[in-house]
């Protein structure tokens, strides 16, 4: 907690930090900020590597993985996935994507980097707070690895870690791997509970003179939403990963149905955090769509207030629409109906801003660098995702739906373009802004065009094996009759994910290359307006040389009568035409 | 994409595949739409010497109503899509129509067990027959399903009678279906539940009305086989 | 905006939009998640007990005497902890001292009584694994031990920070820890009447 008359850093100004302090233990949001990037990029090769190893064995089942024959029995035999293993792969895929990547990539990386930027402020409110964060997550992670190596293996419950097969190790063959993911997760969960603190109280504290709310990039506006949506949710599953460790650890009954437990209890306390979770992750990214495109349109984002609203709507919202999840499960039948309006309702605010996204194209003067492409392929690609969750909010639907590819596919359609799709933009919007140096765009395009025809590709399939019931987290779908006309789909999504991940070494070399030899980057290249843009690219410590003062809001492009398309939040008059 | 769904011989699986036919066309429609205006967007208003941006905020009502009156259209048609749904859903799941024949479904890792209650048409008797991953049911007939679970959480799932149930140890749960077509279909388990998930593959065996009496014939070989087809008493509702 | 912040640090970290300082609004938002977190166990439990027709038999054997005992320990130390504030309020550092001390020892109180408790408890055969009922009193008893706990820590480092060179910089921090201690207090306010009451 910061005191108001102490220096923010715990040092003066103007002291040269040992290397320590300044690049590993920082207290500065910036260096944070990459930390938690890095971090994120380092556990999505793992989580791509989990992807590539399920996606053979769906493909060719039993077969050996090219490359993989050095992995020791009992994990993996002379390079084939057996199906204890397959389990853990699924399981750590969902956990390191979800909890391992996208969080510390949107909110670690992005929400750190930019809040204290875009509101003015020297740092976050409590800068050692926040340094604990990262090195929590940090140590979480490394627990996380370090669970594929005990004995019994990774976890193996799905991302979901349903009771009471995770209740027990003797359903699940995995003793230390799910104790270890627990307090991985518990972990994991402390670190966002001390960065939403930061962020709420930096953003709503913090701000410039001038900075009113309706005056705030919406960047930060969903980042905000995402801390309060995550800070009011993840309790009761916290408090559900204790019971579940006791059940596991020291003979607890919470989820033993023989002994008084209830196995529905856990699906509860799950998706009640569960639901609101993935908005977390959507709703950054769409915060990066939402800065990138009025600089690549030149003109405002259509509806600001509008999707201020449907934000906040959605989120209130997603507090109530967690039993979607569950209509199979077990619940009275009767509780379908109500959770299928609160789903549907849900749509609304989405519609909104996806029509207001939309909306923000028309009339525009849009270019399409790499940043641009992706936040368009983002957006485009998004729409899949929700409108197939209409499929799935349908209870009746459900019945046949759930628990088959058809719900892979949907999710996938909605978290890959909001994370990866966003992030990347992201990446190619203020990698200048952050290392201080442009990223080449040629590279930047061959990502994208791989990226967006790859992704499609496995997925779209995935819909087909859906609807033709493919159940999920199946080692060998080829078991069944029913099935065995689904292996040339299997195959192509294969085919296609190895192509994916392919395309994403154009990104890995412009990102190093450009790390080092890439075109020096002005203070603002992509000539946009808010207060990030307004400092030195990369900022310098203390980020402003003086307190900003905002005059206006955020997203001023392309006014009448101006010399210039664009008119900085700082800038206190513009200059007119023909001056 | 309703041709990828595999063959339905229920009497309620037509209802989900028109519910799936209904959102599927209306999305579509909604989706091409959407996309379509978006790229239209995306072409026309490319950057282009002498074409400024124009300066619009889409911050009064007139301009907002461009994006809220499709919403307004969207949500009333997804609240279309609830009442289409609402009722298939309760027909399968709240209401269950009385008579037809009991079974009684256990989920174990990893197989699942039919047990069949006999001539005597009572469970925990001593004609009781439990078979390993076979459900053996006439044809027209209603089926009565109760299903419970040994171990862990599994999914009872007919592909072609769009049946999908989750098993709950320590729950009972009742559901029910009505075949309409004779032949083997099989059976899957819909939820994570150990290693061998992939391997629980049953198999729905829909008996023409003397192949069924043959069938019987053959488990309960003593007994008057007619008395045993005949259908049992009407049932309390579903959910239990 | 504070007047006093600007005059004393004409910097970006003093800025304050509300009428709080940043490490107020701060704690505050850390105690809403923190409420999910009790609110989510005790929720489950209120449902568990309810479905399972009251666990009568089973809460017999707690022992409510000595739960009124630790409550009154805890309500007490709450009073101890708004004294602190109010003498660090009016800028004297002896009595923020000494109930800032009073706090930590009835904190330290409340945990050795738990303690005690729970060795009865065990002894006559009441563990954790024993049913679902024991099952949520340790967990939740133990969280909120471990809350106190962690208060306890907080409150004794404040201690020795007023009584060394904190004195006056910190002052302030003793509202926070007492916003947190108040919120120990009042999830026991919960507990106590659920666990021992009902």
């Amino acid at each position: 907690m910061q005191a108001v008359a102490e220096p923010l850093h715990g040092h003066a100004h103007g002291e040269e930090l040992s290397f320590w302090r300044k690049y590993v233990f920082s207290v500065d949001h910036k260096v944070i900020g990459r930390q938690y990037m890095s971090l994120a990029l380092f556990m999505m090769l793992i989580g791509a590597l989990t992807a590539l190893l399920i996606r053979w064995q769906l493909a060719w089942p039993e077969t050996p993985v090219p490359g993989f024959a050095w992995v020791p029995e009992p994990t993996m035999f002379a390079g084939v996935v057996p199906p204890e293993f397959y389990n853990a792969l699924i399981t750590m895929h969902g956990t390191i994507m979800v909890f391992f990547v996208a969080m510390p990539f949107l909110l670690g990386g992005f929400g750190n980097f930019l809040i204290p930027l875009m509101v003015g402020a020297e740092d976050m409110a409590f800068p050692r707070l926040n340094m604990m964060s990262f090195w929590t997550i940090f140590t979480a992670s490394m627990i996380l690895v370090a669970s594929f190596f005990v004995p019994g293996g990774a976890a193996a419950a799905g991302w979901t870690g349903y009771a009471p097969l995770s209740a027990d190790p003797q359903f699940t063959g995995v003793n230390w791997g799910i104790n270890l993911w627990l307090i991985a997760l518990a972990l994991e969960f402390a670190s966002f509970l001390m960065g939403g603190v930061n962020f709420l109280t930096t953003a709503i504290n913090m701000r410039a003179p001038g900075l009113s709310l309706m005056r705030l990039p919406l960047m930060v506006w969903m980042q905000l939403t995402a801390a309060v949506l995550f800070m009011l949710s993840v309790g009761p599953l916290v408090g559900g990963a204790v019971m579940l460790l006791f059940d596991r650890t020291i003979g607890t009954a919470f989820f033993q149905p023989a002994r008084g437990g209830d196995a529905l209890l856990w699906q509860h306390l799950f998706w009640f955090f569960g639901h609101p979770e993935v908005y977390v992750v959507m709703l950054p990214g769409f915060g990066v769509l939402l800065e990138v495109f009025p600089v690549f349109t030149r003109r405002p984002i259509f509806g600001y207030k509008a999707i201020i609203y449907s934000t906040i709507g959605a989120g209130v919202l997603s507090f109530v629409v967690w039993a979607h999840h569950m209509f199979v499960s077990g619940i009275d039948p009767r509780l379908a109906t109500p959770f299928s309006v609160t789903t549907i309702l849900i749509s609304v605010p989405f519609a909104i801003m996806v029509f207001s996204m939309v909306a923000s194209f028309r009339g525009g003067s849009i270019s399409y660098p790499a940043p641009m492409l992706f936040a368009v392929g983002a957006l485009a690609t998004f729409l899949i995702g929700g409108v197939t969750g209409i499929f799935l909010g349908s209870a009746a639907v459900d019945i046949y739906l759930h628990g088959t590819y058809f719900v892979v596919a949907h999710f996938h359609y909605t978290l890959f373009p909001a994370v990866l799709f966003g992030g990347f933009a992201g990446i190619y919007f203020w990698f200048p802004k952050m290392f201080g140096r442009m990223m080449n765009e040629t590279l930047g395009k061959i990502h994208f065009w791989i990226t967006v025809v790859g992704f499609n590709c496995v997925f779209i399939p995935l819909f087909l094996a859906g609807a033709a019931g493919n159940v999920r987290r199946v080692y060998n779908p080829m078991q069944y009759d029913f099935l065995k006309h689904l292996a040339p789909i299997h195959q192509f999504a294969t085919i296609a994910t190895v192509v994916l991940l392919i395309g994403q070494i154009p990104f890995v070399i412009n990102f190093f290359w450009s790390l080092f030899a890439g075109q020096p980057a002005t203070d603002n290249p992509w000539k946009a307006n808010t207060l990030e843009w307004a400092t030195a690219s990369p900022p310098p410590h203390g980020n402003f040389e003086k307190v900003p003062t905002v005059y206006r809001d955020p997203y001023e492009y392309s006014l009448p009568g101006l010399a210039e398309d664009y008119l900085p939040q700082g800038v206190p008059a513009p200059a007119p035409r023909g001056v | 994409m309703l041709s990828w769904f595999p063959q339905n011989i229920s009497t309620f699986g037509g209802d989900i595949d028109s519910v799936f036919s209904l959102i599927y066309y209306i999305v579509g429609f909604w989706f091409l739409l959407t996309e379509a205006v978006l790229f239209y967007f995306l072409i026309r208003y490319r950057r282009r010497r002498g074409q400024a941006a124009t300066y619009s905020r889409g911050d009064t009502w007139s301009e907002l109503a461009w994006v809220l009156i499709p919403v307004a259209i969207v949500l009333a048609l997804d609240l279309g899509i609830d009442a289409a749904g609402g009722p298939v859903w309760a027909k399968i799941k709240e209401q269950r129509p009385p008579g037809g024949v009991e079974v009684l479904v256990t989920g174990k890792q990893f197989n699942w067990n039919f047990t069949y209650p006999g001539p005597d048409g009572k469970f925990d008797t001593a004609d009781d027959v439990t078979i390993e991953n076979e459900l053996h049911v006439p044809v027209n007939q209603n089926v009565q399903l109760t299903l419970r679970a040994k171990d862990v959480i599994h999914s009872f799932f007919i592909p072609n009678v769009r049946l999908k149930q989750d098993v709950l140890p320590g729950r009972t749960i009742k559901g029910w279906f009505n075949a309409t077509k004779a032949g083997q279909y099989e059976i899957a388990c819909a939820e994570l539940c150990g290693f061998g998930h992939y391997n629980m593959r049953g198999f729905l065996i829909v008996h023409e009305a003397d192949d069924y009496q043959q069938w019987l014939k053959k488990q309960w070989p003593s007994t008057d086989t007619a008395a045993a087809a005949a259908p049992a008493a009407p049932l309390a509702p579903a959910h239990s | 905006m504070s007047s006093v912040a600007i005059a004393e640090h004409p910097h970006a970290d003093s800025r304050e939009f509300t009428a709080q300082p940043l490490g107020k609004v701060g704690v505050w938002w850390f105690l809403a998640s923190e409420i999910m977190v009790f609110g989510g166990l005790i929720g489950s439990y209120i449902l568990s007990r309810i479905a399972a027709g009251g666990w009568v038999a089973e809460r017999a054997h707690v022992n409510t005497r000595i739960a009124i005992i630790n409550t009154i320990v805890l309500v007490t130390s709450s009073f101890t902890v708004v004294k602190a504030h109010a003498a660090a309020e009016a800028d004297d550092r002896e009595r923020t001292r000494w109930f800032m001390l009073a706090t930590v020892l009835l904190g330290c109180t409340f945990l050795c009584i738990k303690g005690f408790e729970y060795s009865r408890e065990i002894e006559h055969g009441f563990t954790p694994a024993t049913s679902l009922f024991w099952s949520f009193y340790y967990t939740m008893t133990g969280l909120h031990g471990l809350h106190v706990l962690v208060g306890i820590i907080i409150n004794f480092a404040l201690f020795l920070a007023v009584g060394g060179g904190g004195w006056p910089r910190i002052k302030h921090r003793i509202e926070y820890a007492g916003l947190y201690w108040h919120f120990v207090d009042v999830v026991w306010i919960f507990l106590f009447p659920l666990l021992y009451l009902a």
